[in-house]
């Protein structure tokens, strides 16, 4: 796109009330005459508490008032999108985010996006600890330019010195986290100094006003002489398009590089590769011409047709087949912003979400979490919400996922909570980890189907749930008789049992809990493997993790059996006298009492605790080998 | 950093192509994502636009989803006939819903306030509308320049049980990247069009020749004055008020709706040339002329959305 300026300019805009940030950017907002007459008249008649503005005046901080239920009740909701319409005609797409609790999840969102970040610093009060928390956000989601804007100029008489000693510092700090430009601005929202119009109050700055700044503002690859590789073409397919006429084509667009007919493209998910035969857009009906694209360009939505059939489905991604690949890897390492109310959970199945493609996914290792204001890393087990830090995350199956400072389309993930279905944290990949490449797996020639032969049977998961003491290990051990004597080979998970030895090392904790889920159900898919049927008898609490453990299996091999017992019964039965201890307050975490359990909402089975064994033997026993 | 030199400028045509691909985009995602998703049309400029992005995103097979027109009953005659032209048009499989139970109870704009006749006659339609067919994704019009209130409006906003916006549970929305997965009773409303301003939506309708109701057009039509208020008569349900006789002004539409709250504006405007100019040096927001946003402040589109308006 040589010798065209870049026309939508994605900007983040961070710092609290007290540094004057409403103000600026309703003063940049007017005067680029991007508000319509009605608001600004709005912003002259009202007046907050404590207001020192003349009424007739702009209070340009109204400008960008919240919400009524912010007002009211006094809690910021989240990013504000605005738009501003420089003189040059360049769209400006604002992400304002508010700068109070709930800072980092906020300004993260806002700047996942930015190309360019205005970072205020209140010129009287010098930098502070929020100053490096911005900076080291906006660094961290990938915003490569940084404008410092020294607000309240007028406070300090205009001093050349107090500005020279405050970007001194905020250029300190971007060198440290390699942010590639900073622009730093004395200004004064009040007054409008330096802001759309040149001060002449502050004669030694001879560089750029705000607005100039931003009119002015290239991509560093897009500048004349830049020496940047090209970027690698990335193409996440959205949709499948079939039409009249035999025509398959792949919906996306292209986030990444450009991609013209005839190139040789991979499948970067089955490492097939393929020519891009035409490039198809709407306007080829446009008076009834054939006209594809010879050509499409990172942020264009097309269509792309292959010459020859290869298998893509959506969430695949077509990518450049030569130069910076991108292969499918089963291990990242990423940096994460955690954004859930509930802390992350060790081995807890998410949904990572990266562009149209969502895979199951766990975080298996947390290794430090980011002090976001010093830039320490701490040693930590969990992520709580706003937190951010390096972890460690597996993916059910093999996924191409790019660094994220190379593309951030195809490197930047969600995790979404199975059961509440929301976004719990956004995460950045930095590498894909050596082992998932190395390790291999290697393909026996005894498989499932010869074991199934020599077994006579096949293989199950009976996965028994319920509290403690509802009755799972004697419904299994019962179960497990009748089996035996009708030769099918059995083997029982107990949950009690498995802590003493595989899973000694866990608590009772939520995350341990997971954890604790995670082996047994890896352990009872190698068991199945070996063509064996497996009781699992485990009170296995949460819906989300159960689910987790059906996902390893086929669809029918895993039999979700609810054992369910009332608590007023398992608590008088007590059969290890755990109700009791717990009811003096001894065991805090026991399910049903101090820890919540959450029912299976569709199970395969439901068998009563308090019922006749028999009965629910013979249901078992007949869903296993039939009638 | 040295002063400016003379600054290039960016043509008007490349900011509408970036609009143009991101809409696509949020378009393919909704059709992929959903199990059943509805463009909601509600015939006005933002929904002829709307319409036609969709043809593109999935050009040259057909949209591959149902459209629903929520109707009042008291939309202009022109809007409707412009409705079943279009939709014969474009071969669209078109839903109408409407709250009947309402219409049967004789409610009108007359008898009721301004609120609660919107939250019958469209939220409560609305809602209906999508229980009836089970849509889990309806796509609509709104922009983030509209209303104050709309700045913080996702592109994905999600909707509780009963179409309940709560402020507090919107996801954040990171990159390109949206997570459509819902809860059992949660919905979606997405908005294509979020980042577009009404001039952009002008400008694009004129490069793109998109066809458009005759009533945004200056020509004469009957009108009375009202409260400052220019009402066109559009058929004899409005009931006239003493001393008031229907004039014939040349005036158009702004914004369009149901015709006995929507306000008129006088323009001379009859090509779209003239429109787009008339719009580009246009100083108020288009919500002025609606009386619909009246009642109850500026802070009134916030509490019409908690209930499951657009």
């Amino acid at each position: 796109m040589a010798g065209t300026l870049t026309p939508v300019l994605h900007l983040v805009t961070c710092g609290s009330v007290d540094d004057g940030k409403s103000t600026l950017i309703g003063r940049l907002l007017a005067e680029t005459n991007s508000v319509p007459i009605d608001t600004l008249e709005y912003a002259r008649r009202t007046r907050r508490g404590g207001s020192t503005i003349p009424v007739g005046d702009i209070d340009y901080s109204l400008l960008t008032d919240g919400l009524e239920a912010e007002r009211e009740q006094g809690i910021t909701i989240d990013v504000a999108y605005r738009h501003m319409n420089l003189p040059n005609g360049r769209r400006v797409l604002v992400a304002d985010s508010p700068g109070h609790e709930q800072y980092t999840r906020n300004m993260a969102v806002a700047a996942s996006n930015g190309d360019v970040a205005i970072l205020m610093v209140d010129a009287a009060r010098g930098v502070r600890p929020q100053t490096h928390r911005h900076l080291t956000i906006s660094a961290l989601m990938g915003v490569k330019t940084i404008i410092v804007a020294v607000n309240k100029m007028d406070l300090v008489g205009f001093e050349h010195a107090t500005f020279e000693e405050i970007i001194g510092i905020v250029r300190t700090t971007a060198a440290r986290l390699d942010v590639p430009e900073v622009i730093a601005i004395p200004v004064s929202a009040v007054t409008g100094d330096n802001i759309t119009m040149r001060s002449g109050n502050m004669p030694w700055f001879q560089g750029p006003t705000l607005l100039e700044a931003l009119e002015q503002w290239e991509p560093l690859d897009g500048r004349p002489g830049a020496e940047v590789a090209d970027a690698p073409f990335r193409f996440p397919v959205q949709f499948i398009v079939r039409a009249e006429g035999n025509f398959r084509g792949y919906a996306g667009t292209v986030v990444s590089g450009s991609v013209a007919t005839g190139d040789k493209v991979l499948i970067a998910d089955s490492g097939r590769t393929a020519h891009v035969e035409r490039i198809v857009t709407y306007d080829l009906h446009v008076d009834g011409h054939i006209a594809d694209l010879d050509r499409a360009e990172a942020g264009e939505a097309v269509t792309i047709t292959l010459d020859h059939e290869v298998d893509v489905t959506r969430g695949d991604v077509i990518a450049a087949a030569t130069g910076d690949l991108v292969q499918p890897a089963d291990r990242f390492a990423a940096d994460m912003v955690w954004i859930g109310e509930e802390p992350l959970a060790h081995g807890r199945s998410y949904l990572l979400v990266c562009g149209p493609r969502s895979v199951p996914a766990t975080v298996t290792n947390v290794r430090h979490r980011l002090d976001v204001v010093a830039g320490h890393e701490h040693a930590a087990r969990v992520l709580e919400m706003n937190d951010i830090g390096r972890v460690e995350v597996a993916t059910d199956k093999p996924i191409p996922m790019d660094p994220y400072t190379v593309v951030r389309d195809t490197g930047g993930f969600l995790l979404v909570d199975r059961v509440t279905a929301d976004t719990v944290a956004a995460g950045m990949v930095r590498h894909a980890m050596r082992r998932s490449a190395n390790v291999v797996r290697h393909d026996y020639a005894v498989d499932v189907d010869a074991r199934r032969l020599l077994m006579g049977h096949d293989a199950k998961v009976v996965w028994l749930t319920g509290l403690s003491g509802a009755g799972k290990s004697t419904i299994a051990d019962a179960a497990v008789r009748r089996l035996h004597s009708l030769g099918v080979h059995t083997f029982v998970l107990d949950g009690d049992n498995v802590r003493h030895g595989l899973n000694k090392d866990l608590g009772f904790t939520p995350e341990d809990r997971a954890e604790n889920v995670r082996r047994v159900a890896e352990v009872s898919k190698l068991m199945a493997d070996a063509g064996i049927v497996v009781f699992v008898a485990l009170v296995s609490p949460f819906i989300a993790d159960r689910r987790a453990a059906r996902d390893l299996f086929d669809p029918g091999q895993f039999l979700e059996v609810y054992v369910d017992t009332p608590l007023e019964v398992v608590s008088e039965r007590d059969t290890k006298g755990l109700y009791a201890k717990a009811a003096q307050g001894s065991l805090p975490n026991l399910t049903g009492v101090g820890q919540e359990y959450e029912a299976p909402l569709t199970p395969d089975l439901v068998l009563r605790g308090v019922g006749d064994l028999d009965a629910s033997v013979e249901v078992l026993v007949r869903a296993i080998v039939g009638e | 950093m040295t002063t400016p030199q003379s600054v290039a400028s960016v043509p008007y045509s490349a900011v509408l192509d970036e609009l143009e691909a991101e809409a696509i985009h949020i378009y393919r995602e909704t059709a992929a994502a959903f199990k059943n998703p509805v463009l909601l049309y509600s015939i006005g400029k933002d929904s002829s636009v709307l319409l036609h992005l969709a043809v593109k995103a999935f050009a040259p097979a057909p949209i591959p989803f149902p459209v629903m027109h929520i109707d009042t009953g008291w939309k202009f005659r022109e809007m409707i006939e412009f409705r079943d032209r279009r939709a014969a048009e474009l071969g669209l499989d078109l839903r109408i819903a409407q709250n009947v139970a309402a219409i049967e109870e004789g409610v009108t704009p007359f008898t009721h306030g301004t609120h609660e006749y919107t939250r019958l006659m469209k939220t409560v339609a609305l809602r209906e509308g999508l229980d009836r067919y089970g849509f889990d994704a309806a796509v609509g019009g709104a922009r983030r320049d509209e209303e104050r209130s709309r700045a913080k409006e996702r592109i994905f906003s999600l909707r509780e049980p009963g179409h309940q916006w709560d402020p507090r549970k919107q996801r954040p929305e990171f990159w390109r990247t949206a997570n459509t997965h819902l809860a059992p009773g949660q919905s979606m409303r997405v908005f294509p069009l979020s980042n577009w301003t009404e001039l952009d939506v002008w400008k694009y309708i004129q490069r793109e020749s998109i066809p458009i109701p005759d009533l945004y057009f200056a020509k004469p039509r009957p009108v009375v004055e009202r409260d400052g208020t220019l009402i066109m008569v559009d058929d004899d349900r409005l009931p006239l008020r003493e001393g008031e006789v229907p004039d014939l002004r040349t005036v158009r539409f702004r914004t369009l709706g149901c015709y006995p709250l929507t306000g008129a504006v006088v323009s001379t405007a009859d090509t779209m040339e003239q429109l787009v100019e008339e719009m580009a040096g246009a100083k108020y927001s288009e919500r002025s002329g609606r009386l619909i946003d009246g009642e109850g402040g500026s802070e009134s589109m916030e509490g019409k959305k908690k209930e499951g308006y657009f």
